[in-house]
């Protein structure tokens, strides 16, 4: 099977679509001549044209919009956002217009969107590009989020997300734009709403997303290594919809539960994880449900102090034993 | 595309007496005398859905917001009935009379009023979110200027498509300081979208007045010239005018697709919304002026008198029918159920309407 | 067809309003937009403006009235038309609108059943600290999780504490009650009717302490036979001597009381037995309170006289016999039916004679009184004479109580019994 880099994952499903659906347009900044800022879409304007893929100037409420409205009428836009934290300028329309018209118009329309883009922190930029707002897009009914934090999850998850006919918000990560991994060639998808587990266990559970799921699969093997703890790690890879199920069959399973996240602390999409599971799983619990999140505060720009920032293999595993006591 | 320079808003709907200069308009003349009444009728229609609406409000039966049409009648009519297969429209929160020009049924409208399930949006959505996309009609939207850029989606869409066709993206005149707006004139200016912007100028936006919120000398479409976009400005208590100056911009649109900014003169007679008390900032005087000598039903009911294509028996029928419409819809309105609990979770996602062999998200989707 | 005009809702907060003045009468034609008078509200005074073209037919609310929103002003109708009475509104609505029906398509939670409420308590009383798995391994092993020593955080009662008391030997968990089918009687007249009597608290409380106690406390057994005759002796002595002293509401004194009193003196004696097993250490108690067991109808209880090592032999049975008079009357204060370090069972009234009681946890022993009977017996001179005898039991919590030190116990308890007269030392 090849293996190829997350980026050329996400490239690759964009390509499979475009080829798929003529109604599928690549929208952002930077995306067709400049080849994408982080090159995610590089080779695409060359092989599509100038109408398939569509530089638009630095206007997100103005060009999201355009997408949403467009969508309306059965195009199907993939939206570039050149790091997430520029949602908040075009929040109205991503929150308000796409998630809305659906249900205002009592069910008679549709937006059959993507917006798509790294949602990161860990990359020196501060604090205003270092958002990760999947918990606060999550928390409005008529919208969809997914977090793939591999390879092949993000060509999956792509794809899915073009195909679906609601408003989809994939959050990708610079970081991990290099990560290598197997990737079918053919015609795959993963459906939303489905976790994965990435690594079985039986003393602990680690449910992660985008990202921590990386970082936990490392701790979860010094947690093995030097302390004999067989960790579980569950990706959930969709935040909503959200797989409940293997979340709480991984609990009853090892009874101590261990969340990490990017995110900030408050409200963040843990936070949901949390309160599912000791409602679901209270009896199966042997200890209190922990978390790592991002230390709460806006994102430091001093590199070495923003890697302990966020979550980190050292302060997992930290945690992890905490639960285990 | 001579453009008079307009002075400050109320002055600029001097109107002379005597039949309106635009009656010979190719666009006008082709109209055959049952199309003349029946825009006449379709006006009188909203005047009087309108009108109804203020009781039911003050019955207590209408939460929320409710913003009138009327006296911006010529509007919606005007530039409505202009509009072909291709063509579709866009407006913010204003939007019955929009709503009811592209067909919507009075009964529906008034459901959705008091919320109740047989409401064009099953009572999801309100005054403020009639839509109709059957027939072209995209809402109705609350937020100020956010339906600008949707607009330009609905031109970039019918453009992709190789359609001729266009968008009419309308709203009022406190829009255009959003941000929201500038970006979609830059797109709309930049992408050759076949989109006609309509700012509906009625001289307020809420309870401030143009001159106290924009920084113009009194002409809101000039600021099209910025964007290198076509623009005009237009009198719009006379539906002929309307309809000659919108047509040229539809012309553009369909056979250049390219932009144009409309500037339509109106007024409106009632408060910003129902509870906005607007006697305390402007003048009763100044109402009574357009209710008398402006009003646009009026002056086409006059026109058509002078044109001999209604009688003033066929004028009272009309409203009288018109007004009956409008009581069998409030008793509509009032005879309807509500909206279930179950339908509070319904039409969110088109996948969980939808579910079948093709949808594939599965997972929790409403939470609890 | 006439219209009724109510008063208008014109603000969001009116409930009520003035109808101020009239600009128009009875008879009068008006348009559309008219103004036909000022209705005064919460907020301001607006003018109530027609909304419905024709003529005045009635006016219901004269100048000056207050209404509230909703109730009839006017009636506007054709020339000539009849005004409609107020209360006869335009046709009522066809359809009621329902009633939000009850059906959700919100899926429910349903509530999990309910389990046994009583939280785990620890030896001390406290409220031990338990995770919810370990507390249901527990439930299901029949094991008492907040008597475990937790090993977790805060000593808190994890899963693999549970683990490992389930699989220690000395305490083989019983399992759940057995319903064996029996056959009805042959001759269909039973002894009593075949039912399955539902438990109430008590019986619950009561069923679950003395579990506890059978399978975690490692109970031995001690006897000892008393000459009671000295005793009776007393007693009768001393009865007389209060009954003399203040006739019918005199006190009377019982067995009991005697041996409750003895028991606290060999208690001073032996204060070892007067203890509670606490995991890691042994609990000595510098107070003697007594419990001593009441028949109830529903079960027993064991209402507690504190400091009894402090009083006097009249006070014990004082207090004893109000205790029972609450016990009987469920009267008895949570307070009055714990805190006990040692306690008292008799159940000689009934001619039992003798027997070996379950330890009240956290008590260190149980003390069982059997009845006194007349039996032929050895005394000093090696003579068969006819004696008294009390047979005594004590079931000790081999924890805390070595046997010696019980049968010490028992000593002085036999000592001050056959001499009431060393309880004055």
């Amino acid at each position: 099977m090849p293996v190829i880099s997350y980026r050329e994952a996400l490239r690759a499903a964009m390509r499979e679509e475009l080829k798929r659906d003529e109604k599928v347009v690549l929208m952002g900044e930077e995306v067709a001549q400049f080849n994408g800022a982080y090159k995610v879409t590089e080779g695409l304007l060359k092989e599509f044209g100038p109408k398939r893929v569509v530089d638009t100037p630095i206007s997100e409420a103005g060009f999201i919009g355009l997408g949403i409205g467009a969508s309306m009428l059965g195009i199907r836009p993939v939206m570039e956002l050149m790091f997430w934290s520029f949602s908040y300028v075009a929040f109205d329309q991503i929150v308000n217009n796409a998630g809305n018209i659906r249900y205002m118009s009592g069910g008679l329309i549709n937006c059959p969107i993507v917006i798509r883009g790294p949602a990161n922190g860990g990359t020196n930029v501060g604090a205003t590009h270092s958002h990760t707002p999947e918990a606060i897009l999550a928390s409005h009914p008529g919208i969809k989020v997914v977090c793939p934090a591999t390879p092949y999850d993000a060509k999956g998850l792509m794809k899915a997300a073009i195909r679906d006919n609601d408003p989809v918000y994939v959050m990708e990560n610079t970081i991990l734009y290099n990560d290598k991994g197997e990737v079918p060639d053919e015609d795959y998808i993963v459906p939303l709403g489905v976790a994965d587990v990435k690594r079985a266990g039986t003393d602990l559970t680690i449910v992660a997303h985008g990202r921590a799921v990386i970082t936990s699969l490392k701790a979860a093997e010094i947690l093995e290594q030097e302390h004999g703890v067989s960790v579980e790690v569950v990706d959930l890879r969709s935040i909503r919809p959200l797989d409940e199920e293997t979340v709480l069959a991984s609990v009853r399973k090892t009874h101590r539960v261990l969340l990490v996240e990017e995110n900030k602390p408050f409200c963040g999409v843990d936070a949901q994880v949390a309160y599912l599971i000791q409602s679901k799983a209270f009896d199966d619990l042997d200890a209190p449900i922990h978390r790592v999140s991002s230390i709460d505060a806006p994102q430091i720009y001093c590199k070495r102090l923003e890697d302990q920032q966020l979550p980190n293999p050292a302060r997992v595993v930290a945690e992890a034993l905490k639960v285990l006591a | 595309m001579a453009k008079p320079v307009v002075l400050t808003h109320p002055e600029s709907l001097k109107r002379p007496a005597g039949p309106s200069e635009y009656a010979k308009h190719p666009v006008n003349t082709a109209l055959s005398k049952k199309e003349k009444v029946a825009l006449y009728t379709k006006m009188a229609r909203i005047r009087h859905f309108e009108q109804r609406c203020i009781r039911v409000y003050q019955q207590g039966k209408i939460g929320g917001f409710l913003h009138l049409y009327v006296g911006q009648e010529a509007v919606a009519a005007g530039t409505i009935s202009l509009l072909g297969k291709h063509d579709h429209l866009i407006t913010g929160y204003r939007d019955h009379g929009h709503a009811l020009m592209v067909g919507m049924g009075m009964n529906e409208c008034m459901a959705e009023l008091t919320g109740k399930v047989t409401g064009c949006s099953q009572g999801k959505g309100g005054s403020m979110h009639y839509f109709a996309p059957d027939k072209n009609y995209w809402g109705g939207h609350g937020i100020v200027g956010g339906q600008a850029p949707l607009g330009t989606g609905l031109a970039y869409a019918v453009k992709y498509m190789g359609l001729k066709g266009s968008c009419l993206a309308y709203m009022g005149d406190g829009a255009v300081n959003q941000g929201a707006v500038h970006e979609a004139y830059n797109l709309a200016a930049l992408w050759d979208l076949p989109i006609i912007f309509v700012v509906e100028n009625n001289g307020y936006s809420m309870g401030t007045s143009q001159e106290r919120s924009t920084a113009h000398p009194g002409c809101l479409a000039k600021r099209a010239e910025g964007y290198g976009m076509a623009w005009d400005v237009i009198n719009g208590h006379d539906v002929y005018e309307v309809r000659a100056k919108t047509s040229e911009a539809l012309k553009r649109a369909h056979e250049e697709s390219r932009p144009t900014v409309l500037e339509i003169f109106t007024y409106r007679y009632y408060g910003h919304s129902m509870a906005d008390p607007d006697k305390t900032y402007r003048d009763k005087e100044e109402i009574k002026e357009y209710r008398e000598q402006k009003d646009p039903v009026l002056l086409f009911e006059k026109e058509l008198l002078a044109e001999k294509v209604l009688t003033p028996e066929q004028v009272q029928a009309i409203n009288e029918a018109a007004m009956a419409e409008a009581d069998e819809a409030a008793a509509f309105a009032d005879a309807s159920p509500d909206p279930t609990v179950a339908d509070i979770t319904k039409h969110i996602y088109w996948e969980e309407d939808n579910r079948g062999p093709k949808t594939t998200s599965r997972g929790t989707i409403i939470f609890e | 067809m006439a219209e009724i005009i109510d008063m208008p809702k014109l603000s969001d907060t009116m409930s009520v309003g003035t109808l101020v003045k009239w600009n128009v009468k009875e008879g009068q034609t008006v348009a559309f937009g008219d103004i036909l008078g000022e209705v005064e509200t919460d907020k301001a005074t607006m003018e109530l403006s027609c909304t419905v073209p024709g003529t005045i037919l009635k006016i219901y609310a004269p100048a000056g009235a207050q209404l509230p929103v909703g109730a009839p002003i006017c009636a506007i109708g054709k020339a000539g038309e009849a005004a409609p009475a107020p209360g006869q509104a335009a046709p009522a609505p066809k359809a009621a609108t329902p009633a939000i029906p009850e059906s959700t398509g919100i899926p429910c939670v349903p509530p999990a059943p309910a389990a046994s409420a009583a939280p785990a308590t620890q030896s001390d009383g406290s409220r031990a600290k338990v995770s919810p798995y370990a507390k249901r391994m527990a439930e299901k092993a029949a094991i008492n999780a907040g008597a475990l020593a937790g090993s977790g955080p805060g000593g808190r009662v994890v899963a693999r504490d549970v683990a490992a008391a389930a699989s220690a030997p000395a305490v083989a968990a019983p399992a759940g009650p057995v319903n064996v089918a029996v056959a009805p009687p042959a001759d269909g007249k039973g002894i009593q009717p075949d039912a399955d009597v539902p438990v109430g608290g008590m019986r619950q409380t009561i069923a679950r302490r003395l579990l506890e106690s059978k399978v975690t406390v490692p109970h031995f057994y001690l006897e000892v036979e008393v000459d009671a005759a000295p005793l009776m002796a007393m007693r009768e002595s001393l009865n007389k001597r209060l009954a003399e002293a203040a006739g019918a509401d005199a006190v009377k004194l019982s067995v009991n009381d005697f041996i409750l009193k003895a028991s606290a003196e060999a208690l001073r004696r032996v204060p070892a037995v007067n203890a509670s097993w606490a995991g890691t250490s042994i609990r000595q108690h510098s107070a003697v309170h007594l419990s001593f067991g009441v028949a109830l109808e529903d079960g027993l209880v064991t209402p507690v006289i504190r400091d009894a090592h402090a009083k006097t032999l009249k006070d014990i049975a004082v207090e004893a016999k109000s205790l029972i008079g609450k016990a009987r009357s469920k009267k008895l204060t949570p307070n009055e039916m714990s805190g006990s370090t040692f306690t008292v069972t008799n159940l000689g009234m009934y001619g039992v004679t003798g027997f070996f009681g379950i330890i009240n946890v956290p008590n260190a022993a149980i003390l069982s009184v059997g009845a006194t009977i007349k039996k032929p017996v050895v005394d000093a001179h090696d003579r068969l004479v006819v004696g008294h005898r009390m047979v005594i039991g004590l079931s000790g919590d081999h924890r805390v109580v070595d046997g010696a030190n019980g049968a010490q116990f028992l000593q002085a308890l036999k000592q001050l019994l056959e001499e009431p007269a060393l309880m004055l030392i």
